[in-house]
């Protein structure tokens, strides 16, 4: 991500951002992205209307100009009750709002995100998601990082699974799920008996924890069977989700 | 990858970083126009009229007059010194700034040099407000001193230079504390600042004259409120150049290797 937005030297191989070359023409290239770090770096020396102000002078915004577009984005971050108010003094959510908007003073071509909603509680996460999909249904390109598959699904059109530095998938999140995972999870506690009875049945599964999970495209007929042959105390049936392939691919293990 | 001699690539974009600073300057400044006001009243008292009572006069001049020039470039060696060692480190490090700012079309080479002036500045605003205060005791030449002003932006951004360079190799905030207390506070005794250097032993005058940034400073201050210039001038200010130079210079490219990984 970093080499995308031209902060640190490309290590190896060669990378083309907007068509241009980020050793030869990293201001060019910067003035035309918008990026959300993963850690809050605003400015604690301004307010919320300053930091927008003061950030869109160093992308050489002239100065009316950069004063409209400030309220224009703290009106869109619904932040513009705390335009006067210094940064310390904004909840977490409203943080990340304002560094949202922060990255839009420049209408950037690509909007790069890293863990846009890492830390936030659920009406923060979503709010964000909500101005993350109306940035897109404007056209906008957004890429984003993010560990929270959930939040992969709902705002991906295309994404990449990742480990250890390598691409292992690539695709539209519910083409990599049905590819993947399956249509549907049937879940039962980890017992022998229950190990043995599978077994007899044939029934491909898969340990996960206390838990046993059997991938399947119909649930209902999956839990029936098991119900009826295998006496399990509960039996919980639920879609694939992307979390069960990034799992599937990825392994269990703690990764340190 | 660029060495620590290598020409940094600055563009006039560093005046955004500058300008950032000065914004932030400019709004507490009542709390920032009483420090110069009241240290130069302190050292004219204490050590000047205080101390000076006794000692009367200095190679020919009365002493609050010798002192008048130190007072002056202490102020600007500690301004530009100390805005870019733990002004600049709490902004690059706790306030994450520097990182904000690379992600603009500034490079970090215009941070640092944006840092470098904007410490230069600090201490040409520290001189102006010194100045009238010296020049109501009556121990300034006018409008002679009034050379002092630009010598401050030279002389500040020296400061500033080895300044960012302390600041770029820092472990920790704390230990900007030793450049501060075993080079800053001795340099500005032993500079020629409150007693002349050739009181000195000369092994230690020459140690001074190669080694004590301040030493030049204070020299070329000194005939400036004295209003007596003489050639030797030139020579302190060719090495205030050159080592102003040589520390921004090196400043610049130590910072781009701390951040740029």
């Amino acid at each position: 991500m970093k080499m995308i937005a031209c902060v640190s030297p490309k290590t190896s191989g060669t990378l083309s951002v907007l068509g241009l070359d980020p050793d030869e023409a990293p201001a060019t290239i910067k003035a035309r992205l918008g990026v959300v770090p993963q850690e809050t770096n605003l400015d604690p020396d301004f307010t919320s209307y300053g930091n927008l102000f003061t950030y869109a002078r160093y992308f050489d915004i002239p100065e009316n100009a950069a004063a409209k577009k400030a309220d224009e984005l703290l009106e869109f971050v619904q932040l513009t009750e705390k335009r006067d108010v210094t940064i310390e003094k904004l909840s977490g959510g409203m943080k990340r709002r304002l560094i949202l908007a922060r990255a839009l003073v420049n209408n950037p071509d690509i909007l790069i995100l890293d863990e846009p909603t890492i830390g936030l509680d659920p009406q923060a996460r979503h709010l964000i998601w909500e101005k993350l999909r109306a940035l897109q249904a404007q056209g906008n390109t957004i890429v984003l990082t993010t560990h929270y598959l959930d939040e992969a699904a709902r705002l991906c059109d295309r994404l990449v699974i990742m480990d250890n530095g390598r691409i292992l998938v690539e695709g539209a999140p519910a083409d990599l799920v049905k590819e993947h995972a399956g249509h549907e999870i049937v879940e039962v506690e980890n017992t022998a008996e229950i190990i043995s009875c599978l077994r007899d049945l044939r029934i491909a599964y898969e340990v996960a924890g206390d838990m046993i999970q059997v991938a399947t495209e119909s649930s209902r007929d999956i839990a029936r069977i098991l119900l009826d042959r295998c006496h399990p105390e509960k039996v919980v049936t639920r879609p694939a989700t992307l979390e069960d392939v990034f799992l599937k691919l990825t392994g269990r293990k703690l990764r340190e | 990858m660029p060495n620590i001699l290598s020409i940094p690539a600055v563009s006039w974009r560093a005046r955004k970083v500058w300008h950032r600073n000065m914004v932030v300057f400019a709004r507490t400044w009542q709390v920032n126009f009483f420090p110069p006001l009241v240290e130069a009243l302190l050292y004219l008292f204490a050590i000047g009229l205080g101390i000076g009572s006794y000692v009367k006069e200095i190679e020919g001049i009365p002493y609050v007059t010798f002192i008048a020039p130190a007072i002056l470039a202490i102020a600007v060696m500690n301004s530009a010194f100390f805005e870019c060692t733990y002004g600049s480190y709490v902004r690059m490090y706790y306030q994450k700034s520097f990182d904000a700012m690379i992600a603009t079309p500034l490079s970090i080479e215009d941070v640092i040099a944006g840092e470098l002036l904007w410490g230069a500045t600090r201490s040409v605003i520290y001189v102006v407000i010194m100045l009238p205060v010296l020049a109501v005791f009556g121990v300034i030449s006018l409008p002679f001193a009034l050379l002092a002003v630009p010598l401050a932006f030279l002389g500040g951004l020296m400061f500033a230079g080895i300044a960012m360079c302390f600041t770029a190799v820092t472990p920790g905030i704390d230990t900007l504390n030793y450049p501060s207390f075993l080079f800053i506070t001795p340099m500005s005794l032993f500079s020629g600042t409150f007693f002349p250097l050739t009181l000195m032993p000369v092994a230690l005058q020459y140690i001074a004259l190669a080694l004590l940034p301040l030493t030049h400073l204070v020299a070329i201050m000194r005939m400036f409120t004295l209003g007596t210039v003489s050639p030797v001038l030139l020579l302190h200010l060719v090495w205030i150049t050159l080592i102003t130079v040589l520390c921004c210079i090196v400043a610049i490219n130590l910072m781009r290797k701390r951040l740029i990984v």
